[in-house]
């Protein structure tokens, strides 16, 4: 299994060291589950990318709602199609990492619920994230009236410059305040 | 000297390897960098030495600016938001540079020592990363508790963190108690069976090896290490000239020290990531909605019970904000809590009265012959504790029903209570045991004055009968020696009495209320009546306060322990080994998640400070009996003495003169009067800059709110000709009108209309690969088609609809 092609070079180690929050023994069992998920034939193939679906195959992120943002968000394919590369696996791990700071997971946090991906959390983006928090059976879902007062209650507390959407910094400030976001938003292999 | 060659950037940073240019010896780097910078730089000359006299002091300090400016941008490049390969490249380019100008930068006679500087700080950074990740590696129990994580969440493994943290904690104790006492008293002083206190008594002996005794911690066990009757009062003993009693007295001063240090640190680096604990109410919904999640979860099951509990906590806070005009009987309700409380008072002082009574009762039995009683009997004081401990709890709960309040609410009052029975039975408990030792040091009072005169007596014979004034010492072998009851001792057994039946009632519990349980309910299930799995009694879940609570009140029966029995840190960290592995099997075999998961927030540091509050009041009975009772007059380090304290004083004035002065003035009242007033000014500054900053913030908060109102109305007060365009503004606040996309391709533009001046325009197009990183948060969008199986849950309306306004 473990061909010279497929270890990591002892620089690419140092320096994924210096540029993330991981550990080393952290970064190498990154590199082995990754190389796992690599089909046979990729393995020698110098940036392998491993498509979409064959992440979410992972345990850490199969029953999160936020999977596919997840992916999306940190995949640098042209395509957009969600893959990944080694790198990107890296910084994934890296910005859900225990040592990560307030800054790096609350910039993520905002473009992983920022579905539509225009910079700003609407009310779209919004209603998209409670239909994802709350499961997907239908005695689950919050009714239309239910998800409207939500949504109104949370642009009153967070929105404070009152344009009915929440951006980075307001994003920010109210996620600075919780005292359990750094310790729920984390991934560990 | 190197001649002068074009050296490019690339030229031993070939590829990836930049570190391994460090091989290359710093003076040949030095010079040829030397070089490089020259021949691109200044003016040519024939001479190294010329060419640095060129570098003139401003260039060198603007140099020096930016080789730090450099070093600094590699230190905090994994802190910005940009992709991997970006950030290799800038810190290829960052580590380069600074590769580079470092070694131009030291010049003349300095440049040696620059180098080894550099080199050394080099070295330093890569030691100080690999001993991180040694110490990371060092960690016990990662991959269980991340097990644990991901099938429970976060809450119960919070639970298993803590146990973790004790464990440290008590490890550290254990190294101190040993180290410096323990192991300096087996090697050095003398060894069992030498003088009358290491001895176990005649009338003992022939039971001293039974097995029932020696689980009572009596016989062998009460005369070894364990024990404070066990130390010998040498000032110093052995080849080092050791000062035992000293450092008895020291170390068990110094746990408390160090774990007051440890607790208040934890604390504060709990309270520093947790934000200030100011303005809980104030974004309920938002939090609700953006940290609800917890992404360690990796279990279908557990999601499911997540996404149901925030359902719930969604619609109760909806409700609940709804529900201030709820008509309820008030009268009734307040009636019903008062009751409920009074209730509750009265349980609390009937198990305070059961265990006085229970104590009392067990000194009278102690009176009796030891063999008369039944184990009950024996051990009747640990196993009313233990049971008060199990039975209260839950009728707490009960009682509490009548109250009626929000669950959260409730739960903080639950603990509340459960945290007032534990205090209150372990100082029922103290009060019992401190008036046993006051009756010990009676009964000592009479040995001692019979010992004396027994001793008197048997000179005075010896004296008259062989007629000589040098009179050998009574040749009596140690376990025949009169013997006082070393109510230290007694004490100390009293406590590894209590631990030990706690552990075996935790233990016991999780076996029969957990494992049975599930057991029962998995096997019964096929030939039941109704679904045990789905109805009555189901599987058990985790009780995270409770035991979090069992585990802060056993340090304090520690913390209160150790003084008199050395060996009960060692116990306690047995006791938490096993306790990690058997529950941690414990809670993935029969537990299942919460149904209903309330993050009390804050929550870890709530636990720090209940450990803190127990850290003080075990700290109370050990300095009370250092400082009012006197030690037992033929055991322990301190026998002897008056005052248990007396060992230091001996020993600062046996020291220099001018020592002994300091400790004098240190101790007078006219400076620690002063010094207690200064602190209690420090403090009141401190709450007042406090607030000041508070303050400060919601100000900043209503500027920036009155500066986006002032824009808003600039802007409408402009005169907008297109007012068809500001109507519809209006009606879509959080969308301007863009022109549609013309192709899949082109980004849409989106701005808030309240943004200063820029209107309506299409954005950079920027991929999202390569974000920009000055504006992070006007990145437009990649093309909008992807596929719809994207979207985690399907919209009611058109994905791509929604993007352009409503």
């Amino acid at each position: 299994m473990g061909t010279t092609a497929s270890q990591l070079p002892k620089d690419s180690l140092s320096e994924y060291q210096e540029l993330t929050f991981l550990t080393k023994q952290e970064i190498l069992l990154a590199h082995r589950r990754f190389t796992e998920l690599l089909g046979r034939d990729e393995r020698n193939h110098p940036n392998p990318r491993v498509p979409m679906q064959v992440i979410l195959t992972l345990p850490e992120l199969k029953s999160n709602p936020f999977k596919t943002r997840i992916c999306q968000v940190f995949s640098t394919s042209e395509d957009k199609d969600g893959s990944l590369t080694f790198e990107d696996f890296l910084d994934l791990l890296s910005a859900f990492s225990d040592s990560a700071t307030l800054e790096i997971k609350s910039h993520y946090a905002f473009r992983i619920f920022d579905f539509d991906d225009d910079g700003t959390l609407d009310h779209s983006d919004l209603e998209k994230l409670v239909n994802c928090l709350t499961g997907e059976t239908e005695d689950t879902r919050l009714t239309s009236e239910e998800m409207r007062q939500l949504i109104n209650n949370i642009l009153d507390e967070s929105d404070i410059d009152k344009d009915g959407t929440v951006n980075l910094s307001e994003f920010q400030h109210v996620i600075s305040r919780s005292p359990d976001f750094v310790s729920s938003f984390k991934i560990v292999l | 000297r190197r001649g002068r060659r074009k050296t490019t950037k690339t030229q031993d940073n070939k590829g990836r390897g930049k570190k391994s240019g460090r091989a290359v010896s710093k003076k040949e780097k030095e010079e040829r960098h030397l070089c490089t910078f020259f021949s691109s730089g200044s003016s040519s000359s024939s001479s190294a030495d010329s060419d640095e006299e060129s570098l003139s002091e401003g260039e060198i300090a603007a140099l020096k600016e930016q080789v730090e400016e450099k070093k600094k941008l590699i230190a905090t490049l994994r802190n910005k938001p940009w992709r991997m390969k970006k950030r290799l490249l800038l810190l290829k380019e960052a580590q380069d540079f600074v590769e580079k100008f470092e070694g131009a930068l030291g010049k003349g006679k300095g440049r040696r020592l620059y180098a080894f500087k550099v080199m050394m700080t080099k070295k330093l950074i890569k030691f100080n990363r690999d001993f991180e990740n040694f110490k990371t590696a060092c960690i016990p129990w990662e991959r269980k508790i991340k097990e644990v994580e991901s099938h429970f969440g976060s809450s119960v493994a919070s639970y298993f963190l803590f146990l973790r943290w004790m464990y440290g904690l008590n490890l550290v104790l254990f190294g101190f108690m040993f180290g410096l006492v323990v192991i300096p008293e087996v090697l050095m002083g003398l060894p069992y069976g030498s003088i009358p206190r290491k001895t176990v008594p005649r009338d003992e002996e022939d039971s001293a090896m039974d097995f029932s005794v020696l689980l009572d911690f009596g016989g062998y066990c009460k005369y070894s290490v364990l024990f404070y009757g066990f130390y010998n009062n040498d000032r110093s003993i052995g080849v080092l000239q050791f000062k035992l009693p000293l450092s008895y007295l020291l170390t068990s001063v110094g746990i408390f020290g160090y774990s007051l240090l440890v607790v208040i640190r934890t604390m504060a680096r709990n309270a520093n990531e947790g934000g200030d604990g100011g303005d809980e109410g104030e974004f309920i919904f938002s939090w609700k909605m953006f940290t609800s999640w917890d992404y360690l979860i990796g279990n279908p099951e557990t999601a499911d019970n997540k996404y149901a509990s925030i359902t719930t906590s969604f619609k109760e806070s909806i409700v609940d904000e709804q529900e201030n005009q709820k008509d309820e009987n008030i009268h009734l309700r307040r009636f019903l809590r008062v009751f409920a409380n009074f209730l509750i008072l009265c349980s609390l002082g009937g198990s305070g009265y059961l265990i006085y009574f229970v104590v009392k009762r067990s000194q009278d039995f102690a009176k009796m012959d030891p063999k008369t009683l039944t184990w009950f009997e024996n051990n009747e004081v640990e196993f009313v504790m233990s049971l008060l401990g199990l039975v209260c709890p839950p009728l707490f709960e009960t009682i509490a029903e009548l109250e009626d309040y929000h669950p959260r609410i409730a739960l903080k009052w639950q603990l509340g209570r459960i945290f007032a029975l534990f205090l209150g039975n372990l100082y029922t408990f103290l009060f019992a045991l401190f008036d046993e030792v006051n009756g010990k040091l009676e009964t000592e009072k009479s040995i001692k004055n019979a010992t004396e005169w027994a001793l008197h007596e048997y000179y005075a014979n010896y004296s008259s009968f062989y007629n000589t004034t040098n009179v050998p010492p009574p040749n009596v072998a140690p376990a025949d020696v009169i013997r006082g009851p070393c109510w230290e001792t007694a004490v100390g057994r009293e406590f590894v009495k209590l631990t030990v039946s706690d552990v075996q009632v935790t233990f016991l519990t999780i076996l029969v209320g957990d494992f049975l349980r599930a057991f029962i309910v998995r096997f019964l299930n096929y030939c039941w009546c109704w679904d045990l799995e789905a109805g009555f009694p189901s599987y058990g879940e985790f009780d995270i306060s409770g035991n979090v609570l069992g585990l802060v009140f056993n340090q304090g029966m520690i913390w209160m322990g150790a003084f008199y029995a050395p060996g009960l840190v060692g116990i306690n960290v047995l006791r938490l080994l096993t306790s990690m592995y058997y529950q941690s099997w414990a809670v993935m075999a029969c537990n299942v998640p919460h149904e209903r998961v309330f993050k009390a927030s804050r929550s870890n540091n709530f636990y720090m400070g209940m450990l803190l509050l127990v850290l003080f009041l075990s700290l109370l009975p050990v300095v009370y009996s250092m400082m009012t009772l006197s030690p037992s007059f033929d055991c322990g380090p301190f026998s002897g003495q008056e005052k248990m304290y007396d060992v230091v004083i001996d020993t600062i004035q046996a020291m220099p003169a001018f020592i002994g002065n300091i400790f004098t003035y240190v101790s007078n009242p006219g400076l620690i009067m002063p010094a207690i007033l200064l602190m209690i000014l420090a403090i009141y500054y401190l709450n007042t800059v406090s607030k000041a900053y508070q303050q400060a913030n919601t100000d900043l908060k209503k500027k920036m709110q009155m500066a986006r109102d002032d824009e808003k109305n600039r802007r409408n007060n402009q005169d907008s000709t297109n007012q068809v365009m500001k109507d519809l503004e209006d009606l879509l606040p959080n969308k301007s009108l863009a022109p549609p996309p013309v192709a899949e391709e082109k980004p849409l533009g989106t701005t808030k209309p309240g943004t200063a001046g820029k209107g309506v325009e299409v954005q950079k197009e920027e991929s999202l690969s390569a974000p920009n990183p000055r504006r992070p948060v006007t990145r437009a969008p990649g093309p909008r088609g992807g596929p719809p199986g994207n979207m985690r849950s399907p919209q009611p309306e058109a994905g791509r609809g929604r993007g352009q306004g409503r």
